[in-house]
């Protein structure tokens, strides 16, 4: 437990001082938002005022963001001999992947904080109230954990650093076939399975669905169980991954 | 833990693959307590796996090692309270400061924030980097962060440490400190288990020195023990032309220890007795007209791996770039 709480502390520091990587996970979102916001916004119809509907695409899409470059740091440290170091003094996977993944759930914290501050500077109306909030928090978080800890599988499963980059593309990309930027019902028809059924649009959903005060439905389940579902998963492969990479 | 008839290394009929690479075939070592100890051999001898199943980060396929008296399979947790290993990659944060890894080391070892400061402290001022302490390892030179690296291994005061090649890369002079620094372990009282491809490092730093070659001991005793294995001394030949040069070369073939095309010259094995050094040339030279003069010198070190490993040091040492 208490090696763990050194390896979080270690993640968060670290996580601070890469200027770069934080940049990039601050900016883009912000980015990307003001992109849609302010230059596809106008042509887009979505029945509201477009920064109300894109703002909770946008957090969804920077929380995975955030939480995916795990992967990298996860995979660049055991490139290193920083692990055998750990595991030489006794401080095994969890401890260690748990740093990992906290420190994402820091990072991602302070962005999604940002984004929604600039959403709120450029016009975005919640009529969400305090439970609301508390269960968009929820939801939230749950999901930063699923993404992290399926980053941290990707980060021991991939061979370098590069491979790991990409596993923040696929998810950075993720939301598009989704209704975060844009509704499902103006794309193809033979997309929409796709963009109905994978695990982005739930969340989406229920973030707006929350923030919105808008009908629900069964979102929020779907959203739980994605999430859940991937964490689960993720957390059972990193500890097998782990296993297997560091003790050959 | 550290009483003195438990050996701090031993090592039976060790065995590892990797599919069908057989890394170790079988190997039996023993080191005694409070002593220094060198693996030597060429990469992909074994030297880091051997190192690597001491310090439980692998199982072994068979056999059976203990450290400090403890198994490494069985009981790796007691034998990691025992340990410290230094790898080939120096296994510390560049994002962090050298005070700020030292103090996580200390920590992670059990010992609490002020503890963990106050050894720091001490292993900053011991390895003559407080001037560095508060700099990001990212900015240290090589030798500084082998230096920290080192420093960050002993935080748990270490009865067994393993070095990995622990001076690879380094300039002659950090190379020099390293040596100094762990020659100072050994006085302390700790064993150090190091392997390395230099046999200079080995030669100079190691009262007992084992080569490793192609997973089995092909040698193991003192530096001057094992020139002696391989005759102690060596006969250099100046071949009289070209051709007598690669008649005899072909000859003596895997028995060679130097080669020198550009003087003609090849190097053979012997013990330097009168009858031996005449024996090889009625041998060699039967028709007493290829070699145009020989001479004696004492085996290096570099003969001896030759002689043993059937591969020139240097070679290796540029393919491990």
């Amino acid at each position: 437990m208490s090696s763990a709480l050194v390896m979080i502390d270690r993640s968060v520091r670290l996580s601070r001082r890469n200027l770069d990587a934080l940049l990039t996970a601050l900016m883009l979102p912000i980015m990307l938002m003001l992109l849609f916001v302010y230059l596809f916004g106008g042509a887009i119809e979505t029945g509201t005022k477009y920064v109300t509907y894109v703002v909770p695409g946008v957090i969804m899409l920077c929380a995975a963001f955030g939480a995916s470059t795990t992967a990298v740091s996860v995979s660049q440290d055991v490139a290193g001999g920083i692990v055998d170091r750990f595991r030489s003094m006794d401080v095994g996977g969890v401890a260690f992947l748990t740093g990992h993944v906290v420190a994402s759930v820091v990072r991602n914290l302070a962005s999604t904080l940002l984004v929604l501050g600039i959403a709120l500077i450029i016009g975005f109306r919640p009529a969400a109230g305090p439970l609301e909030w508390l269960a968009v928090a929820a939801v939230l978080l749950l999901f930063v954990f699923a993404v992290s800890w399926l980053s941290a599988a990707v980060g021991l499963l991939v061979r370098s650093a590069e491979a790991a980059g990409g596993f923040t593309f696929f998810v950075m990309f993720l939301p598009y076939p989704s209704s975060a930027f844009v509704p499902i019902d103006t794309m193809p028809g033979w997309i929409h399975g796709f963009a109905e059924h994978q695990p982005a649009t739930p969340v989406i959903e229920t973030l707006r669905g929350l923030m919105l005060g808008t009908d629900l439905g069964t979102a929020p389940w779907l959203a739980l169980a994605w999430s859940g579902g991937i964490l689960l998963v993720s957390v059972a492969a990193a500890g097998a991954l782990f296993r297997r990479r560091t003790a050959a | 833990m550290c009483s003195y008839n438990v050996p701090a290394v031993e090592v039976t009929a060790l065995e590892k693959s990797y599919g069908a690479n057989r890394v170790l075939a079988g190997v039996d070592l023993r080191v005694a307590p409070g002593t220094l100890f060198a693996l030597l051999g060429p990469n992909g001898a074994g030297k880091t796996t051997m190192v690597r199943i001491l310090a439980t980060l692998t199982e072994p396929d068979g056999g059976r090692a203990t450290v400090a008296g403890f198994d490494v399979v069985r009981e790796r947790h007691r034998v990691r309270r025992a340990i410290s290993l230094t790898g080939q990659y120096a296994a510390v944060d560049e994002l962090q400061t050298g005070a700020e890894n030292l103090r996580m080391m200390g920590r992670l070892s059990g010992l609490g924030r002020a503890d963990a400061r106050k050894r720091a402290a001490e292993l900053l001022e011991r390895f003559d980097l407080v001037d560095a302490a508060d700099r990001r390892v990212g900015t240290y030179s090589g030798g500084m962060r082998r230096r920290l690296d080192l420093a960050a291994s002993l935080v748990g005061q270490p009865s067994v440490i393993f070095l990995d090649e622990p001076t690879t890369g380094l300039d002659v002079r950090s190379r020099q400190a390293m040596w100094d620094v762990v020659s100072d372990l050994v006085r302390g009282g700790v064993t150090v288990f190091l392997t390395t491809q230099y046999l200079e490092e080995a030669d100079q730093l190691a009262g007992r020195i084992a080569v490793l070659d192609h997973g089995r001991l092909v040698a193991d005793g003192t530096a001057a023990r094992l020139k002696e294995q391989v005759g102690g001394q060596r006969l250099d030949l100046t071949l009289a032309d070209p051709a007598a040069y690669d008649a005899v070369a072909a000859h003596l073939g895997d028995r060679l220890l130097l080669r020198d095309p550009a003087r003609r010259t090849l190097g053979v094995a012997t013990d330097g007795s009168a009858a031996h050094v005449r024996a090889l040339l009625d041998e060699i030279d039967p028709g007493r007209r290829a070699v145009d003069r020989f001479a004696l010198h004492a085996a290096t070190m570099d003969d001896v791996f030759l002689a043993l490993t059937g591969t020139p040091a240097h070679e290796k040492e540029t393919a491990n770039v």
